[in-house]
This record gives C-alpha cells, structure tokens and sequence, in this order.
C-alpha cells in the first residue's frame, strides 16, 4: 500500500509503517508541523506501531525539526511502539552524534536493516 | 580565510529583513549561490547553512519573539576559505550562560534548545555579544 502526501511518502510493508521524507531540506517552521502532523496521523489508532524513518532525501534539517522527531519518538514510545531512522547522510549523522540524539534514537544504515530489525 | 575579505576574490554582503520565514530562506539562498560561486564544497556549506539557519530562527523567534516588524540584520564576509557572519535582532538579548546543556541526560528527551550548541559544534568561533542579541561567528574551511 502506497500514498503520497506532502511531506510523507508512506509504505505500509505488513504492518510495519515505512515514512519516507520527501524534502531535501527539513527547516521552514511549517514544513516541520506538516511533518509532525503527518507522523502523528500514522500512528493514530495504532497499538504498538512499528515505524521507520527514511532520511534518504533529506540533504539539512534544523533543530526544530530534531524536536519533532523526539516529540514523535515520546508518542511511539507511549504507545508501546519502536521507531527507527535510517538512510541518514554523513552530515546529517553528525548532527544527531554532536546532539548525543544517537543515544535515544535507533539508527540502521538502510532503510532495510530498519524493517528487519522490527521483525 | 584571508586578512580582508570581501576583497576582489572574497565576498561580501549584507541584508536587514522582516522577521518572516520566507525572508530568511531568502537570506539563506543567496549565502548558499555565493558559497558555491566560490567553490565552497558540500559540507563546508552544509555547516554554514546550518549555523545561520539556527542563528536566524532563533533571532526570529527567541529575539524577536515572531513580530514581523522587527528586524533582523546580517552582515557576512569571506572568500574561498572561511567566512564572517553578523546576525543582530532587535530583541533585550540573553545569556548563553542560561541555556541548559541539551546533551545532558536529562535535557536529551526535551524538545527544543539545540540551536546555539549546534552552531557552537559547526562553527570555528562563535561569539554571543552582550547584551546577547548579537551573533557574531567565523567559519575556517578545514584544509583539504
């Protein structure tokens, strides 16, 4: 199953909710709340929902919209839910490393390791 | 970076804008079209777009508490290795001092006050000018 939204591409693979970001740059305040509306309307009425995050597109992002993602990360959480980012870039690693966010977060290289690492 | 940017190979420019987002993405265009005129490579302008987006947004936001009418000035001067940037608002300032360590334990789950550590972590020199509403930072390119 497969639909486009604005900032979301999401794949449904079995249950497990693939989120694709679709913008090369994560910094203008209303692209982040689509963003977190969207993440939050995927997991709306799911009981512990397995998540992916692709980064494969995203080139910058801000610390705003870091926050999202942990605001994002709280509500899986709270649902009994596990949330993975994957197909982060070099650069956009090293925000997350200098932010020490690689402690609460669970990177995979590959949006594939991802998905296994939830089966 | 040289002792006089700005010079005949160097660049420099300045803008005074609204407190509106689509004014700093417009600032932050154009930094972007200079630094790569100048064969600024990827990363080099990942860090600078970094630091001024953060340093804009928090301008906007924190200094200038979102009003449209407030302005927000910037200066910026460099050339091939490094750059000088100045982003003023119009904002009583802060004290850095005041800003809680986002990278500790009890801060990494808190949603917001990443913006300064992460243009301290990509920036070569970075000075908050009392009374605070001053930005001022310098980027070296790190030699290849």
């Amino acid at each position: 199953m497969s639909n486009n939204a604005a900032m979301l591409q999401i794949n449904d693979h079995d249950g497990l909710i693939e989120a694709r970001l679709m913008m090369d740059a994560i910094v203008d305040e209303a692209n982040i709340q689509s963003m977190d509306r969207e993440l939050k309307s995927i997991i709306d009425g799911r009981e512990q929902p397995m998540v992916v995050i692709n980064f494969g597109n995203v080139r910058h992002l801000s610390s705003s919209a870091l926050g999202t993602l942990i605001s994002f990360n709280s509500a899986v959480q709270d649902r009994d839910g596990q949330l993975r980012l994957a197909e982060i870039n070099e650069t956009i690693l090293e925000v997350f490393k200098i932010t020490k966010l690689d402690r609460i977060f669970v990177i995979e290289e590959t949006a594939q390791d991802a998905r296994a690492s939830l089966r | 970076m040289s002792d006089l940017p700005g010079s005949d190979t160097g660049f420099r420019d300045n803008w005074g804008i609204a407190s509106a987002r689509d004014e700093i993405e417009s600032v932050l265009q154009q930094v972007m079209a200079l630094l790569g005129g100048h064969g600024w490579d990827e990363t080099s302008i990942f860090a600078v777009r970094l630091a001024m987006e953060e340093g804009l947004s928090n301008a906007m936001r924190h200094g200038n508490c979102d009003d449209p009418n407030r302005r927000i000035q910037v200066e910026l001067s460099g050339d091939h290795d490094g750059l000088r940037a100045i982003i003023m608002d119009e904002g009583p300032g802060y004290d850095p001092q005041s800003v809680p360590d986002p990278t500790a334990d009890e801060n990494l789950t808190v949603a917001s006050g990443r913006g300064l550590a992460l243009i301290r972590a990509f920036m070569t020199e970075v000075t908050v000018v009392e009374p605070g509403n001053r930005l001022e930072i310098r980027y070296a390119r790190p030699a290849t």
